[in-house]
């Protein structure tokens, strides 16, 4: 009796935060979603360290070939994980050329090994690699570890889809947070001021949603001066990201404002002297700011779907930069696909990613929801 | 009583028609004004984009080729473009040719129309007759789509709010919402090789060589429908996820509500309360989300065609802006978008008669 009493207590002192948090452990596919974004977004972080080989490493030997394939038993004994090189084998008649495993030595896949330079979270610099493969059993070199298979250069697709999500998973949030304040912004004006002002903020928010995106992509990137750097480049997709999605978040915050701005709260601080700016900004936004927070989660998953749309069409990073989409343009035809079908292997993480990043979402919609 | 019910129904209409709806429809339409104006605007912007003048690239473009041009064309060409103008003039000329082009024009010599959208470079003819090719197909292909999504997404969406957190509200949401996180683009050629994987026939395009040349009968109709399969689910299944997301949590919100309780505690079946009350009230949001819908669909459908070939505005609309055939572009952008603000306009009357408030509160959008 007492421990439901103190249950009760609790219940009535929690803070709204706290409330949402108990709601959204209940919605198990957000809680599941969570965790698999935290661990995305670790790997993205320690993508160095994680990845056997770094962006630029290639192999031309590689080109094309399916995941290595990953043996236990040498000989009939087990010796542990280990991959077999590949070797060209010529066939005399036609003189087509095939790879095969050269099993006369096997290549144990080792733990901690050096291989390429990196800068450690851009502080330190390392050689460190959580996996990869060094000598082979008689002292060979040249065998690779390819566990997603290689693209039409060579490079591990693994690696660069571990790399990839470096700019994948962060280009979205950085340009979901813009778009936030973007749309919070003119939103609450829109809807605080009313009459001519927000008769012209949403016949442009209008307009904008009305025009069909492509054309205001490659008017955008268009403006991208060319030759521009990695970094700069990804500076200016955020800004074309968040440009094209602000309206929908400037729409949610106006109608919120539209029912909000009448109430006697409201009208009490405009009678204390509090400046308009205060009002929107102290009392106004934090009454709605969790429908906000869903919201954001929500705008994501559009922009990483975006993002590869924009890669397909040629719009978006370029090499040598890497992201999903850019790891996507491999596989952009029948032909790819029926040839290669190990390079659809990226589009597995786009899937869970959004996936989860819906889930989430829904899960703190429920959460946010006062009626339950 | 059923007479009496009847009565207060239409005598209700005609009130509605007399006062609040006539005026709140001029209110919309008045509205689209300056929305038209604010699209002109931003695609005579995205005309002038490209560097230099348009008329100058072609004469340049068309005497790299070894092709002779006449003085005169050209004068034609930048007197017809208004390229001597200051920017605003061009601005306006280039709206009141399109609205009205008089008789004695070079254009209405040569194609007898009064609307005289310029020349698209790339097709070699008039701008409009390149648009209107396409443009019956485009509607009627997104008009297609949008009754798949809304068909396959309503259900989903009544199934998981009815039954939240259950096996069948995370299947049926993932489902629905796999359409939206697969790249449309890789769906599309993934569904393509699957489909020739199984039927030897990729399926590409909406047409065969054989419709093309005779037209779509009776006869060839069916291919033409099985053709119209794989851009239905790549196209139709990418929207669906923002659809199933609104309705299921307006029906959240709306199964919780008193109104829902007390018609459960009066014994209404559970069936009548879900479909006839917290349904309609739910769905006023979607209905008025109609024309960003349609949007998101010509702008999805772009890549989606390219892929598949698909005889759609779409792709023209991509080649132009890459070939800066900008008139065209624009054309086809200015057409969209003004298709997008009749839907929203549509969408907004339909709400408007759906739902009493919002006529009173001047369309809280």
């Amino acid at each position: 009796m007492a421990k439901k009493v103190k249950s009760k207590d609790d219940y009535y002192l929690a803070s709204q935060w706290t409330l949402m948090a108990r709601k959204l452990k209940k919605h198990k596919l957000a809680r599941v979603s969570m965790v698999i974004l935290i661990i995305l977004y670790i790997g993205a972080i320690f993508a160095d360290f994680l990845a056997p080989y770094s962006l630029e490493e290639f192999d031309p030997l590689y080109r094309n070939t399916a995941p290595t394939a990953i043996h236990t038993k040498y000989d009939g004994e087990n010796v542990g994980l280990f991959v077999y090189k590949l070797d060209k084998q010529i066939n005399k008649k036609d003189f087509s050329v095939t790879l095969q495993e050269d099993t006369s030595e096997y290549y144990k896949i080792k733990f901690f090994v050096h291989g390429s330079e990196y800068k450690f979270l851009g502080l330190f610099k390392s050689d460190l690699h959580l996996f990869g493969v060094e000598q082979g059993s008689n002292g060979g070199t040249g065998a690779k570890i390819m566990l997603f298979g290689a693209d039409s250069l060579g490079r591990d697709i693994f690696s660069r889809v571990l790399l990839g999500s470096r700019i994948s998973l962060s280009i979205p949030f950085a340009s979901a947070i813009i778009s936030f304040f973007l749309g919070i912004t003119i939103g609450s004006i829109s809807g605080y001021f009313g009459g001519k002002v927000d008769m012209v903020i949403q016949r442009i928010i209008e307009v904008i949603g009305a025009v069909p995106q492509i054309p205001l992509w490659m008017a955008l990137s268009a403006a991208i001066p060319p030759g521009v750097s990695t970094i700069k480049m990804y500076f200016y997709m955020t800004i074309i990201l968040s440009f094209i999605n602000w309206t929908g978040m400037a729409r949610v915050v106006r109608g919120k404002f539209l029912s909000l701005k009448n109430e006697d709260y409201v009208m009490a601080a405009r009678l204390s002297g509090v400046s308009t700016w205060k009002i929107i900004w102290k009392h106004l936004v934090p009454g709605f700011m969790s429908y906000l927070i869903v919201n954001l989660t929500l705008g994501i998953p559009g922009s990483i779907v975006g993002e590869t749309s924009m890669s397909y069409l040629g719009l978006g990073i370029k090499s040598p930069a890497t992201s999903w989409g850019v790891l996507l343009q491999e596989a952009s035809s029948v032909t790819d696909v029926a040839t290669n079908p190990h390079k659809l292997i990226p589009i597995i993480f786009v899937v869970i990613t959004v996936l989860a990043y819906n889930f989430l979402g829904d899960g703190m919609r429920d959460a946010a929801d006062p009626y339950k | 009583m059923e007479e009496k019910t009847k009565n207060r129904f239409w005598n209700g209409i005609v009130e509605f028609f007399k006062k609040d709806l006539v005026s709140y429809i001029i209110k919309r339409v008045l509205m689209f004004i300056p929305t038209l104006f604010l699209i002109s605007i931003l695609v005579f912007f995205v005309i002038q984009l490209p560097p230099g003048d348009y008329v100058t690239a072609h004469i340049a473009a068309l005497a790299s080729e070894g092709e002779y041009v006449d003085a005169n064309y050209a004068a034609d060409l930048r007197a017809d473009y208004g390229l001597d103008l200051p920017v605003y003039q061009q601005y306006i000329k280039w709206i009141k040719d399109i609205v009205w082009t008089p008789t004695d024009s070079a254009y209405y010599r040569l194609y007898h129309s009064h609307h005289n959208w310029k020349y698209s470079f790339a097709y070699g003819r008039d701008v409009w007759s390149v648009v209107e090719e396409r443009l019956g197909l485009t509607i009627g292909v997104t008009a297609v789509i949008m009754i798949f999504q809304y068909l396959v997404s309503l259900p989903i969406a009544v199934y998981a709010s009815t039954h939240q957190y259950s096996p069948g509200d995370y299947i049926t949401s993932i489902i629905g919402f796999l359409g939206t996180a697969i790249p449309n683009f890789i769906f599309a050629i993934i569904l393509m090789y699957l489909s020739y994987k199984w039927t030897g026939n990729a399926n590409v395009g909406l047409f065969t060589p054989e419709m093309l040349q005779n037209g779509i009968h009776l006869y060839n109709f069916g291919d033409f429908l099985k053709r119209m399969i794989i851009p239905i689910i790549v196209i139709g299944t990418s929207g669906t996820c923002g659809i199933i997301r609104s309705v299921r949590a307006q029906m959240l919100d709306e199964v919780a509500k008193q109104y829902t309780l007390t018609a459960r505690a009066k014994g209404v079946p559970e069936h009548t309360i879900i479909m006839k009350y917290c349904f309609r009230a739910a769905i006023n949001p979607t209905v008025s989300g109609l024309g960003g819908v349609l949007a998101s669909l010509f702008s999805g459908s772009t890549v989606t065609a390219m892929v598949l070939n698909m005889q759609i505005q779409g792709p023209v609309l991509f080649k132009a802006l890459q070939a800066q055939d900008m008139y065209l572009a624009g054309a086809i952008v200015m057409v969209q978008a003004v298709l997008v603000v009749v839907g929203v306009l549509i969408s907004d009357i339909a709400l408007a008669f759906l739902d009493p408030r919002i006529r009173y509160s001047g369309g809280g959008r």
